[in-house]
């Protein structure tokens, strides 16, 4: 549950949050997701894919990163796809990413909040 | 001389020995006057597992100033420097994600403050992890030096806004390192992400469109040889060593790469980057854009 994550990841200093997000990166299973211009999250210098119909499915995730979010986003429900905010990926990550970087993970947030909604 | 570092001479580059092998990486960076640093653009990269020995520079946490948008002062480096290990005589060996991009970066700054003994591991993270080499979680055992940084001289590697006005002025030489649709303005922004671009879409007025990762291969990251720069930067960009090239990108850490590639792969003596880049630009009142 995505709301459990996040307060999880609020008690965490630093080095506990890293170690937590990288564990749940191991956790990623890749999906295929047919890779066409739609399928390709925006704002993502790598090729990701992602659809969030009927499930969210994210296939070739660049980096640790983009797994721990696909893993987070994977596991919560409908209303929470649908209530995320852009700022969910600083509050999971945050304030240290790069533009470039935080651009790509805001793409599969808001194709799971598409979803959703 | 290594036969990997060999291979790197015989690519006919201006200073080869700013680049290292993956193999002299993997046999000297242990020497007491070598620093090896990592630096990603993923945050979580290093932690997962880096180089034994590598510490960690991060772009925004490290070498940012964090209220001003503009790098550490002489304080802040002489402590990082400090932390890592390093003295002057230090050579610091870059690596990182994206085909090197961030360590290039991370490397330009170094320059900001007179530390020019500075390589690059050809082919970065991904050939080291390609050619099945030892990666650890352990945190590198460094032992704290008393780096004392000059006073940080940007002159010589960084161009600022009404410099780049006037280079444009007169006509000067720009490489813009971003996307084709980028430097057309087809593209103003990322698609539905109307606040995240600029207000104008475009050029610098002048400026050559050289995707920065044209000058590696793809499939282990490596840069392409001296004939393959030359073609690209020179015989399809129109550059010269005798020119003042200023290149950019968005926010200046594409075009540190391809900075890295004129300077010392093609042996260009004045190369700045333009850190402001397109995301100054493109939202300045009255500025000249070319599409």
């Amino acid at each position: 549950m995505l709301k459990e994550t996040l307060e999880d990841l609020e008690m965490l200093d630093r080095q506990e949050r890293i170690d937590y997000l990288i564990s749940l990166a191991q956790e990623f299973q890749n999906d295929h997701v047919p890779r066409t211009p739609e399928t390709r999250v925006p704002g993502c210098e790598s090729e990701v894919y992602m659809t969030a119909g009927p499930k969210i499915a994210v296939d070739n995730p660049q980096g640790v990163s983009a797994m721990a979010l696909a893993v987070i986003l994977k596991d919560a429900n409908t209303d929470e796809l649908r209530e995320l905010s852009d700022d969910v990926v600083f509050r999971i990550f945050g304030r240290e990413l790069s533009m470039g970087k935080s651009l790509g993970l805001t793409g599969m947030v808001r194709i799971a909040r598409e979803f959703a909604e | 001389m290594l036969p990997s570092m060999q291979e790197i001479a015989d690519r006919g580059y201006a200073v080869p020995e700013a680049l290292v092998s993956t193999q002299w990486v993997a046999e000297h960076k242990d020497d007491d006057d070598v620093v090896l640093v990592e630096s990603n653009e993923d945050p979580l990269l290093y932690a997962s597992g880096h180089i034994p020995g590598a510490v960690e520079v991060d772009w925004t946490r490290d070498l940012n100033d964090p209220l001003t948008r503009d790098y550490l002062r002489e304080e802040g480096f002489s402590q990082l420097m400090s932390r890592i290990g390093a003295t002057r005589d230090s050579t610091v060996v870059f690596y990182g994600d994206k085909n090197n991009w961030w360590a290039c970066y991370a490397a330009w700054v170094f320059h900001l403050f007179g530390h020019q003994n500075c390589r690059i591991m050809d082919g970065g993270r991904l050939k080291w992890q390609k050619e099945g080499r030892a990666m650890t979680r352990d945190a590198a055992q460094t032992r704290p030096t008393n780096y004392e940084a000059p006073k940080r001289d940007d002159k010589e590697f960084r161009a600022f806004r009404d410099q780049v006005l006037a280079h444009v002025t007169e006509k000067g030489k720009l490489i813009d390192v971003r996307s084709p649709e980028e430097f057309t303005g087809e593209r103003l922004h990322m698609e539905a992400y109307p606040n995240e671009g600029a207000l104008r879409g475009g050029h610098i007025p002048g400026a050559k469109n050289v995707p920065w990762s044209k000058a590696i291969h793809p499939e282990d990251g490596t840069f392409l040889n001296a004939q393959g720069l030359r073609e690209l930067y020179e015989s399809k960009a129109g550059l010269s060593q005798a020119d003042d090239v200023v290149v950019y990108c968005r926010i200046g850490e594409r075009s540190s790469h391809t900075w890295f590639v004129l300077r010392y792969l093609l042996g260009y003596p004045r190369v700045r980057n333009y850190d402001g880049s397109w995301t100054e630009w493109g939202n300045l009142v009255g500025a000249p854009i070319e599409r």
